[in-house]
Parts: C-alpha cells; structure tokens; sequence
C-alpha cells in the first residue's frame, strides 16, 4: 500500500501535467517571483528530484533558515567542545550535529571513536544509554517542532523514573517565530512560503495565520515527493495569481488543521517558550524553547556552568543572508570556491540540507 | 599432552612470538587452512601462473566486524578477489594479515576464520601465507584484516575507463545498498538491522561470464565504497565523455529504500560488497545483460545508462519525475540523520 | 528540517512501543505522541517516534484530484 502511494508520488506523467499547471500559471503572472522553501527537507528533496530543472525561468525556489543545524549558533557547539574537554560525560546528539564546526573550525566528529560522542537515531535510545551507568549524559537537544515532542516526551519520562544523569542542552527552535521575522523584514525578498510538511503535522494550520494578515504571503503546507512538492507550488501560484494569501494544507494526508495536540502538550509540559539566537538571524524573541523551572535540573548549561552562547560567522561567509532568502548560494564568493561540502565554511555548506550543501551537491546541468 | 585452550581472549603474549603466538597460529588460525591452503608452516610459499597476472592488495577495518550477511573475514577475502576479478582476472592466491587488539575474542576470532574458510572455498582462491600481529587494548579496533591477492589474467587486454566510447552500455549486476546500510544498522545498534543483510559475495563469475565478450567489454569496477556514484564519477573523471543514468532503472531492494529514507540516506552512494558495474559497448548491451541475468548473482541486473559526450567528465541522472541533475560524488561521513 | 517516513503499525507492545513495518524492513517506535495507535494503522515516523496516523484516504483523494487534472488539463483544482 505504501509502495504503491510511494509511486504514484512519483508518477511522470502527473508530474507532467502539474509542471504544464504551474507554466501556464507562472506565464499569467509574468513577473520573477521567488517562493522560499522553509524546510530543509524540501530543499534536498526539491534538488534530489531534480524538479529545479523544469520550473519556468520566472520561479526562483530559495531555501529558507529550516535546517536546524544552519541556524545553530557556532557559539553553541564551543560550548559543546568545552564540554568533552572539561567534564567527564559523555554526549549524545543526532548524526545531523557532527559535522558543524564551532568558532575554531573544529567539530565533535573529532571525537569519533572515542566513545565520548555518541549518534543516537532516536531521543527513546536516551533512556537505556542513561541507566547503563552512572557517568552524566548530555543531549545535544536541536531541532524545530517535529523533533522536540519526542524529546520532550523522552526527557517527561527521565523525570518520572528519577533517572538524574541525564542532561539536556537545548537550543531548540520554533517556525513561526522566524516566519513573523522573515515577512517583518524590511528588505524581504520572497513572494511565498512552502510551509514545513512534518513541522505542521505537529503546529496544524492555526500558527501560520500571521501570514494571512495585510502584508501577508501566500503559505502552502506541503508533502516531500516530488507530486507533493509541484502540487505545493502549484498551488502557491493560484494563490499568487489570484492575489491571495491564504494558508493552504497540500499535505492533508498528514497535516490535520489542529495538529497533534497530544505531542503538543507533552512539548509545553516540559518546556516553555524563549528568546532564542539564531545562526544568521540574531535573536528573534520567543522562538526557542527552555525547561521548565519544573525541570531545571536537566538543564546543561546550569548544571555545567555553560557560559551563554555567542554568534560567530565566518568571514566572507553569507549564510545569514542566504538563509533569509536574500542571496542565492552561488552569489557568495567562496561558494564552490574556498566552500565545499568537503571543506564547508559556513553552515549552509555544513549541513547536507543546508542551502548551499543542497546546490553544490545536486547542481543543475550546464547550459 | 592435552590440547586445551586455556585463553578465552587475545593477549599481547599472543603476539610476542613466543610459546603463546605458536600456540595461536598452531592451534587456532592454521588448522583452518592446513592441508588445502598451506601445506605447511614456512616463512613464505611458493606458486606459478602463466601469462598475465594482476596483484592487488586491501586492508579491512569494518566496525562493526561482526553484522547480518558476513563478518570482517568474508569481507576481507571477497574484496579482494573482487578487485582482481572486475580487471578480468581469475583469482588464485591470497595472503591474509590479522592485526587484532589484545582483550578479542578467541571463539570470535575463530568465527571470522571460519569465514574466511568459506568465503575462499566460494572463491576458489588458496590461502598461501599469513600473519598476526596483536596491539595493546585500545589501539585497535577489535579486529583488522589485510589481504593481498593474485590472479591470472582471463583476458589480454587492460579493462579501463579510457575504452569506453559515446553510446556504450553501463549495467548494474545487483540491487544496490545492502551492504552499507547493513552495517550502519548494526553499528548504530538499530532495529532495522534484523531486517537486512550485506550482499558481501564473490564477483568472479558474473565478471568471467562479461569477459567473453572480448573487446565488447570496455570496463568493470566492483561498486563499493562511495557506491554507485562514487564508481561512476570515478569513470567520468576527466574524461572526454559522460555518464547519463536514468534514477528508475537502477536495482533497489524495497526495504532497502526504505531503510534509506529512513535515515536520510541516498543507496546511490551506499556501499556495496556484491554489486558490479560494467560498461559494454552499445551493441552488446543486450548480451551484457543476458550473461548477467544467466548467473544467481546477477539476477537482477539492469542497464541504467549510456556514456554519452555531451556532458564530458560529468555523471548526469534523470530523476524518477523526469528531472535532470548532477549526480555528485558522495560526500561527508555515512551517519543516521533526522534532518 | 524533519525527515519522516510512513510506515504500518504490526503490533501494539504495552509500554507505548509498537513494531512497525514497510517492505519487509521491520523496527521498533514509539507511539506515545499519537492518540489510539492501533495495528494496521499507517504512522508517519521521525526520529524512531510516530508523529501522526496517515491518512490513506487523504491521500488517494488528492492524487484522484491530479490524475483527473493530468487527462482534462485546465481543470481547475486545489
């Protein structure tokens, strides 16, 4: 059953069809628009199907600041080293943060094999790594609305066992927040939003009614198969050439209008809302998560006596920019250049679904 | 005397060359191989070939040793062999290294012998000479293997990416993935890990069986390391020529692209221990296909593309909807993702 | 920003974990964070949690709507 969904999203022909859709809308209207992509995932899976080298030449796809690991502070993963360096513990963080390097160019994957770090797929994993011994746990705690309930809900379940060697460090990130920020920004730059697909499958459609306000944007919730991701911008367009600014839900399949209030609640049972720095983006208030004084005790960055975190960016480096959408990987001079994926120097190249991570890797044919 | 084993696990004594090694090599490694492979313990062993022949050497570090569908020591001898047998040799000849940390099992070490036992009875290959060496715990990864190989070429011209020309044929032996996304599950520790299985096996017949094809043949690689699309960018490198692959008609396990998806990975760049790429020229893509199809291993094999002059030095892949893009080197470390 | 997968719930264990299934590739997740998971139900997957039931019929309506657009183009849809 789910093959069988799996290929119809995949389908050419209806592909087909969806592409002479948005042609025929994309000619109505004329003028260069730009939709951003604020998830990650739609950026690599946009690039991964290839579906840039068949939009009409008036639509620019730009990927917004939704790859957690982009807009994780350098200054948070200083503090994360010092951590190895000074205390006896071990850290535990998705593969995702491995690669990211602190303000020294330097990495948690040098400790690879030391035992020190260890990759966990799932927060569930957390428990069993805590009651096996008796040295501190420090989690790595990122990641935007999808991610944090089942941290959350991890950490909710610590408490109730009593487990006290378990620790979290947060700097978790919340979407509207940065939405209200990027459509309040005054050089914005961007026509429409692709909304998340798995952070809204969570939020549901409320949150995003900011965007339907006067000044407002159109805002699509969208799938990630390629049939999912033309029918998003498909739809982006109808709303553009009507002149609406509607939220609209692509994803039915799994994005309900309320959401998962269950693993909202579970969210909110440990944490509570924070003015949080973003890599590129500075502070943008309430836009984090924290525990709660309930759970203070969990908290890293007091029980390490963790100094706050600073922002850094590299040199040269416009990842702040990009992930605002207002500059295009390729208009940075190291892109390609002095920035791979091999040797990244800002975030963007870091992360695999980072803006410029996602060009580089699945570039277009040449002309 | 008896011969008990009073050593549950690998000591550094077992490797100082004294009573302890002999006691290691005489009674645990060499019965494994007395008789067919070395007839006897000497410092080295003698063998003749005719004609051409090819030497190649690898070194196994795979963390886990130990995962579904092989261990370190099948690896270790089907590497190789598969290293001479993609350059259209039959292979003869190994030697086989160990360098094992102290504190390794005893009983697990004669797991990964049995192994190698078997994987070289598969292969038809002798084992004709060893080693060992033990590190102090801690400065090794549990087990590590070296194999050298020779074998005798079955052709009488070199295999190489400089043979190929616009229009010719590149098949795909295997489904694609099995063996790297294998043992990322098993060192991660992940439940996925009782579903799957390394497709780690012997390539020499699927390679004989392409070889008669003569000049028809114009490449092999074992697709390991990198994967598909390390392989193919490797051949594009710098050449006059292209690769064009269409997405869609490469050979993928459906659990295995779900495995993938799970974890965020692309099987394009996943390792494979029994999956062989081979470009043919444009008319004997058929036959490619039907000597491929002939044998168990290449069942499954598809033709996935055409070497093309219009993109030189590029590999270029039409997407499941139709798209056009690079298909890039794999790069960055293989790791579980959520994002 | 959130990869997740769909797979089918096979068997309910009683501490809020189920086993999972999609071609054969079976796993263990939590199903805490949705409401009456019940086997034969389809879950999206992140991060070895389910994170909503999928729904089939959505899905199939939605591809109805494109086929339909793809044999009549001009169809106005969505």
């Amino acid at each position: 059953m789910l093959i069988v969904l799996k290929e119809e999203l995949h389908d050419r022909n209806l592909a087909k069809a969806l592409i002479g859709e948005i042609q025929k809308a994309a000619e109505d209207i004329g003028r260069e628009l730009k939709i951003m992509e604020v998830c990650g995932t739609h950026t690599v899976s946009l690039r991964r199907s290839g579906i840039h080298s068949f939009l009409p030449d008036n639509i620019t796809m730009i990927s917004g600041p939704g790859c957690p690991v982009c807009v994780t502070p350098a200054g948070y993963v200083d503090n994360a080293l010092s951590l190895l360096e000074e205390e006896e513990l071990t850290l535990a963080t998705f593969g995702d943060m491995l690669k990211v390097p602190g303000s020294g160019g330097i990495s948690l994957s040098r400790y690879i094999g030391s035992g020190r770090v260890r990759i966990i797929y799932s927060p569930s994993d957390l428990i069993s790594m805590a009651q096996s011994g008796e040295k501190p746990i420090v989690f790595l705690g990122i990641g935007f609305e999808t991610t944090i309930p089942t941290i959350a809900s991890v950490f909710l379940r610590a408490f109730e066992q009593g487990i006290h060697n378990l620790f979290l460090y947060p700097a978790f990130k919340t979407v509207p927040p940065a939405l209200q920020a990027l459509l309040s920004s005054p050089d914005r730059n961007f026509d429409a939003f692709l909304l998340p697909g798995h952070v809204s499958v969570i939020l549901g459609l409320e949150p995003y009614r900011l965007l339907e306000k006067p000044g407002g944007v159109p805002g699509v919730i969208t799938g990630f198969e390629p049939i999912d991701l033309l029918g998003g911008i498909l739809s982006i367009l109808k709303q553009l050439r009507a002149g609406e600014n509607k939220v609209e839900n692509a994803y039915p399949r799994a994005v309900r209008r309320e959401g998962n209030p269950r693993a909202r609640e579970i969210m909110n049972r440990l944490l509570q809302p924070s003015d949080e720095l973003w890599r590129g983006l500075g502070i943008i208030p309430l836009s984090g998560m924290r525990l709660k004084a309930k759970y203070m005790d969990f908290d890293a960055g007091i029980r390490f006596g963790l100094p706050e975190i600073r922002n850094f960016e590299p040199p040269g480096c416009i990842c702040a920019q990009v992930i605002q959408g207002k500059a295009l990987p390729n208009q940075c001079s190291l892109f390609g250049k002095n920035c791979t994926p091999d040797k990244p120097v800002g975030p963007c190249m870091v992360s695999s679904e980072g803006s410029c991570a996602a060009n580089f890797r699945y570039r277009e044919l040449p002309v | 005397m008896k011969h008990e084993e009073k050593h549950t696990h690998i000591s550094l004594e077992h490797g100082s060359g004294g009573a302890l090694s002999k006691e290691l090599i005489e009674k645990v490694i060499y019965p494994f191989f007395q008789g067919r492979d070395f007839p006897e313990l000497s410092d080295s062993s003698c063998f003749s070939l005719q004609g051409r022949a090819f030497i190649t050497t690898d070194t196994y570090v795979v963390d886990p040793p130990f995962f579904p569908g092989g261990n370190i020591g099948s690896l270790a001898v089907f590497g190789t062999c598969n290293d001479l047998a993609v350059c259209g040799a039959e292979p003869r000849y190994l030697t086989l290294a160990f360098v094992i940390e102290e504190g390794f099992s005893i009983g697990e070490l004669k797991k990964v012998l049995h192994s190698i036992k078997k994987a070289a009875e598969d292969a038809h290959v002798k084992i004709l000479s060893g080693d060992t060496k033990v590190v102090p715990s801690g400065k090794g990864g549990g087990i590590y293997i070296n194999t050298a190989g020779v074998g005798e070429s079955i052709i009488s011209f070199n295999l190489s990416p400089s043979r190929i020309r616009e229009g010719d044929t590149i098949l795909v032996s295997a489904p694609l993935g099995a063996h790297g996304i294998t043992v990322l599950a098993a060192r991660e520790s992940l439940k996925i890990a009782s579903s799957l299985s390394s497709d780690c096996a012997s390539l020499y017949p699927l390679c004989r069986s392409l070889c008669s094809l003569g000049e028809e043949l114009r490449f092999m690689r074992d697709a390991t390391r990198g994967g598909a699309a390390a392989i193919l960018n490797e051949i594009a490198e710098s050449r006059s020529f292209g690769l064009e692959v269409v997405e869609s008609n490469f050979p993928i396990e459906k659990k295995i692209a779900a495995a993938a998806d799970i974890l965020g990975l692309n099987v394009l760049e996943i390792a494979n221990e029994g999956v062989l790429i081979a470009v043919v020229s444009e008319n004997a893509g058929s036959k490619a296909l039907e000597l491929l199809h002939s044998k168990p291993l290449g069942q499954k094999a598809c033709i996935v593309g055409r070497a093309t002059s219009a993109y030189p030095g590029m590999v270029i892949l039409e997407t499941t909807v139709g798209g056009r893009r690079v298909l890039d080197l794999p790069r960055g470390l293989l790791l579980p993702r959520i994002c | 920003m959130c990869i997740a997968v769909p797979m089918e719930i096979v068997h309910i264990y009683k501490d809020g974990k189920a086993l999972v299934r999609q071609d054969n590739l079976e796993t263990d997740i939590d199903v805490s964070l949705i409401e009456n998971p019940k086997p034969g139900d389809y879950v999206i997957v992140h991060a070895g949690f389910a994170i909503e039931a999928l729904d089939l019929e959505e899905a199939k309506e939605r591809l109805e709507l494109f086929k339909a657009m793809s044999e009549s183009p001009g169809t106005a849809i969505c």
